[in-house]
C-alpha cells in the first residue's frame, strides 16, 4: 500500500516518522490511562465509605500514613493488586488495593516501611492478597533493615476467602517474630481489630491505641453474649483504655489520632533502626534544676513518692519518655538520654503499691529489658521496693512463673546495666532489680538505702520472736529490736562490704556517676554460652 | 487509680503508698464448702436432672451446661440430698455461679 501512497525519495524515512508519531500518542495515551487507572484505584472504597470512615471518627488510610510520614516522602506499592476470590459472587467486586495499603516514607528523615488497612475497601477484610502486601512490605522492612509500621483498621478475616486469609494470617504472624529483635514492629490500632487478626499486634514491640477508636479482642461481645450469657460493651471489652491499663496489650495510649502519630514520631527517636545500629545520639542537655533528686525522696522508707521526678532529675534536659504509663505502675519504664545516648529505665514507683513487683509489674518490666537488650539500648534501674507483692490471689495468678521473668530477662541482658538502689532493697525484690549477682555492671546505692532480706518490722518479728515474746512488755521489746536490726543492717555498708554494691554515692552525684558508668561500659562486651535459644518462663 | 492515698502491709511494715483498680478489685480466697456446687465454666443451662429433696449416688449426672457448644455434664461429688437446686433450666449463667447446695 505504501509504494502507492509515498513517492520513492521520502519512502525511507516515512516509516521512522509515522513509528515515532504513533509511539509518541500511544505514550500519551497509555500515561492517561495510568493516571485514570491510579485516580480509581486512589478511591478506595468510594466516597460514601469514605463518609462512614470520616463519621467514626476516624482518618482514611492514606490521611494516616500522610500524617505519620515526613511530608511528600510516601510511596505507594501494588496499588493495583487485585484480590483473587472468585466464589459468593466475589469475581464481580472490585477491591481496589484489595483493602491495604503498603508503601514506604521517610521519618524525620529516615525510611521506614508501613502498610496501613483501608477498612472504607471491604471493612479492610483481609483476604489472600491483602495479606500478600502485608507479608511484601513485611519482608522488605526485614531485608532493609529498616522499622515497619502497622495501621490496623480491619473487620478481620475475608470469609468469603476462607482458609486463605487465615493462611495470610499465619504468614503475618511468622514475619512478625522473625522480624523481632531485628527491626522495630510498631502496631497502632486505628479501629476493630478482632479475632487471629490481634496476635499481629500481640507479637510486636510497641502497640498505640486511641481513646473510642481502637477495639482489640478475641470474640466479640455478641459472641459472648450468645455463648457465655455475658453482657459487655465493645468499649469495656476491648476499648483502647482497657488494653492500655487493664490488659497491657497496648504500650501507648492516646486520646486522638494525631496525638498518637505523635507519640509514634517520638517513640522513633528513642530508638536505633535495627539490632546492629545505635539510636541516634542528640546533643546533651543538664537536666532541668527545678528537679531536684535529694528533695524527691523521703528518708522513711514508709513514705510515698514519685520516682519520676528521680529520673527527670538525672536525665538529658529532664525529659522522660514513659511506655506503658496506665499498666502496673507500681514499676516504670520508659527511655529517656544520658548525654544524648538513649538509656532505658526501669525504675520501682514507691507511690503505687509501694513499688512492689507482682505478675503484671514482672510482665511489664521483663519484656522491657528483652527489647532494650536486643537493640543495644543500656538499662538504668532504680530501686525502691519491700519485695514481690504478698496474697493469694498473686500466687495463685502465678507470681512465681511471672516474677521469674524479670530475673530471667535481667541475667540474659548483655548491654551496660547500671543500678542505683535509692532506699529499700528488700529480699527478692533485691536480688531481681538488676543485683551485682545477676551481673550488673555496676551498682550504687545512696546512703539511705536498706540492704536486707525483709524490712527491719518483719525480720526482728522472726529473728527476735522468742525475745520479744518472753518480754514483760513485747511492744516495747519489738520496737526496741526493730531499732536494733535498724541499725545494724538497715543501712548500704553490709552489702558495700562484701562488694556486692560498688560504691554509696551522695543523691546529687547520681547523674555524674551514671555518665561515668555509661562512658566505661560504652565499648562493653560480655558473651553468653551459645544456644539456639534459652526457655524464658513465658 | 485513685489519688488519695491508702496503705499496704508488707511483712509487718505499713507503707502509704496509692492502689491500683486491679489491687482494689483483687479476689479474696475462700475456703471452698464442699457441699456448694459452682458452675466452672459460663453456659447455658440445658437440663436440669434432678429435684430437691432427692438422694444421689456419686457420679450422677444432676444437671447439663451448655459452653462454647460442648454438653458438659455436672455430676455428683459424692453420696448425697440434693438441698437446693439454684439454677433454672434455659438460664444463662455465668462462671462460679452458684448451682446446687447438697446434704
Amino acid at each position: 500500500m505504501r509504494k502507492f501512497l509515498f513517492p520513492k525519495t521520502i519512502k525511507p524515512y516515512i516509516g521512522k516518522i509515522l513509528l515515532t508519531k504513533f509511539y509518541r500518542m500511544s505514550l500519551k495515551r497509555t500515561i492517561l490511562d495510568l493516571r485514570k487507572r491510579k485516580k480509581e484505584a486512589l478511591q478506595g472504597g468510594g466516597e460514601k465509605a469514605i463518609e462512614k470512615q470520616i463519621k467514626m471518627g476516624k482518618l482514611t488510610a492514606r490521611e494516616r500514613i500522610k500524617a505519620i510520614l515526613d511530608e511528600g516522602s510516601f510511596h505507594e506499592y501494588d496499588l493495583f493488586v487485585e484480590h483473587v476470590a472468585r466464589d459468593f459472587d466475589m469475581d464481580k467486586k472490585v477491591l481496589h488495593g484489595d483493602g491495604v495499603i503498603i508503601g514506604s516514607g521517610t521519618i524525620y528523615g529516615r525510611p521506614v516501611c508501613i502498610f496501613a488497612q483501608d477498612f472504607t475497601v471491604a471493612g479492610g477484610s483481609l483476604g489472600l492478597m491483602h495479606a500478600r502486601k502485608i507479608t511484601k512490605i513485611m519482608d522488605h522492612s526485614l531485608k532493609m533493615r529498616v522499622p515497619l509500621i502497622g495501621i490496623n483498621d480491619s473487620g478481620g478475616a475475608r470469609i468469603q476467602e476462607g482458609v486463605n486469609s487465615l493462611a495470610g494470617y499465619g504468614e503475618i504472624f511468622f514475619r512478625n517474630t522473625l522480624a523481632s529483635g531485628v527491626i522495630p514492629q510498631i502496631s497502632v490500632i486505628l479501629g476493630p481489630c478482632a479475632g487471629g487478626a490481634v496476635y499481629s499486634p500481640a507479637l510486636t514491640d510497641f502497640v498505640f491505641v486511641v481513646e473510642n477508636i481502637s477495639k482489640m479482642f478475641i470474640t466479640g461481645p455478641g459472641v459472648i453474649k450468645t455463648v457465655l450469657g455475658e453482657e459487655i460493651s465493645m468499649e469495656d471489652l476491648g476499648g483502647a483504655r482497657v488494653h492500655a491499663e487493664t490488659t497491657g496489650n497496648a504500650h501507648f495510649y492516646a486520646k486522638s489520632e494525631t496525638e498518637c502519630f505523635e507519640q509514634i514520631k517520638k517513640l522513633l527517636t528513642y530508638i536505633p533502626w535495627n539490632n546492629s545500629e545505635k539510636a541516634k545520639a542528640f546533643p546533651p542537655k543538664d537536666p532541668i534544676s527545678s528537679f531536684n533528686v535529694e528533695e524527691a525522696v523521703p528518708a522513711d522508707p514508709k513514705q510515698p513518692y514519685d520516682i519520676r521526678n528521680v529520673i527527670k532529675g538525672i536525665t538529658d534536659g529532664s525529659e522522660f519518655f514513659e511506655i506503658m504509663e496506665l499498666f502496673a505502675p507500681n514499676i516504670v519504664i520508659g527511655f529517656g538520654r544520658m548525654g544524648g545516648e538513649t538509656v532505658g529505665f526501669v525504675a520501682n514507683q514507691p507511690k503505687v503499691l509501694a513499688g512492689v513487683l507482682d505478675c503484671d509489674s514482672s510482665d511489664k518490666a521483663a519484656r522491657f529489658i528483652r527489647y532494650c537488650d536486643s537493640f543495644s539500648i543500656p538499662i538504668i534501674t532504680l530501686e525502691d521496693l519491700p519485695g514481690y507483692l504478698p496474697g493469694v490471689d498473686q500466687e495463685h495468678a502465678g507470681v512465681i512463673r511471672h516474677g521469674a521473668k524479670i530475673l530471667y530477662a535481667y541475667s540474659e541482658a548483655t548491654v551496660p546495666k547500671i543500678t542505683v538502689i535509692i532506699r529499700k532493697a528488700y529480699g527478692g525484690g533485691y536480688i531481681a532489680m538488676n543485683s551485682r549477682h545477676l551481673r550488673a555492671d555496676f551498682v550504687f546505692a545512696w546512703p539511705i538505702a536498706e540492704i536486707a532480706v525483709m524490712g527491719p518490722e518483719g525480720a526482728a518479728n522472726i529473728v527476735f520472736s522468742k525475745e520479744i515474746e518472753m518480754a514483760d512488755n513485747p511492744e516495747e521489746m519489738r520496737q526496741l529490736k526493730i531499732q536494733e536490726y535498724k541499725d545494724k543492717f538497715a543501712n548500704p555498708y553490709v552489702a558495700a562490704s562484701r562488694g556486692y554494691i560498688d560504691e554509696v554515692i551522695e543523691p546529687s552525684e547520681t547523674r555524674k556517676m551514671l555518665l561515668h558508668a555509661l562512658a566505661v561500659s560504652a565499648n562493653k562486651v560480655e558473651s553468653r554460652p551459645t544456644k539456639k535459644h534459652g526457655i524464658p518462663p513465658f | 487509680m485513685s489519688e488519695e492515698y491508702k496503705t499496704l502491709l508488707i511483712h509487718g511494715a505499713v507503707y502509704k503508698t496509692q492502689w491500683t483498680k486491679k489491687f482494689e478489685n483483687r479476689t479474696f480466697w475462700k475456703q471452698p464448702d464442699e457441699k456448694e456446687i459452682h458452675t466452672h465454666i459460663p453456659g447455658t443451662v440445658i437440663s436440669i436432672n434432678t429435684k430437691v429433696g432427692a438422694k444421689v449416688k456419686a457420679g450422677e449426672c444432676i444437671l447439663i451446661l451448655e459452653a462454647m457448644k460442648m454438653l458438659n455434664r455436672v455430676t455428683m461429688p459424692f453420696d448425697g440430698v440434693i438441698k437446693e437446686i439454684l439454677a433454672v433450666k434455659g438460664q444463662k449463667i455465668p462462671k462460679g455461679t452458684l448451682i446446687f447446695v447438697i446434704e
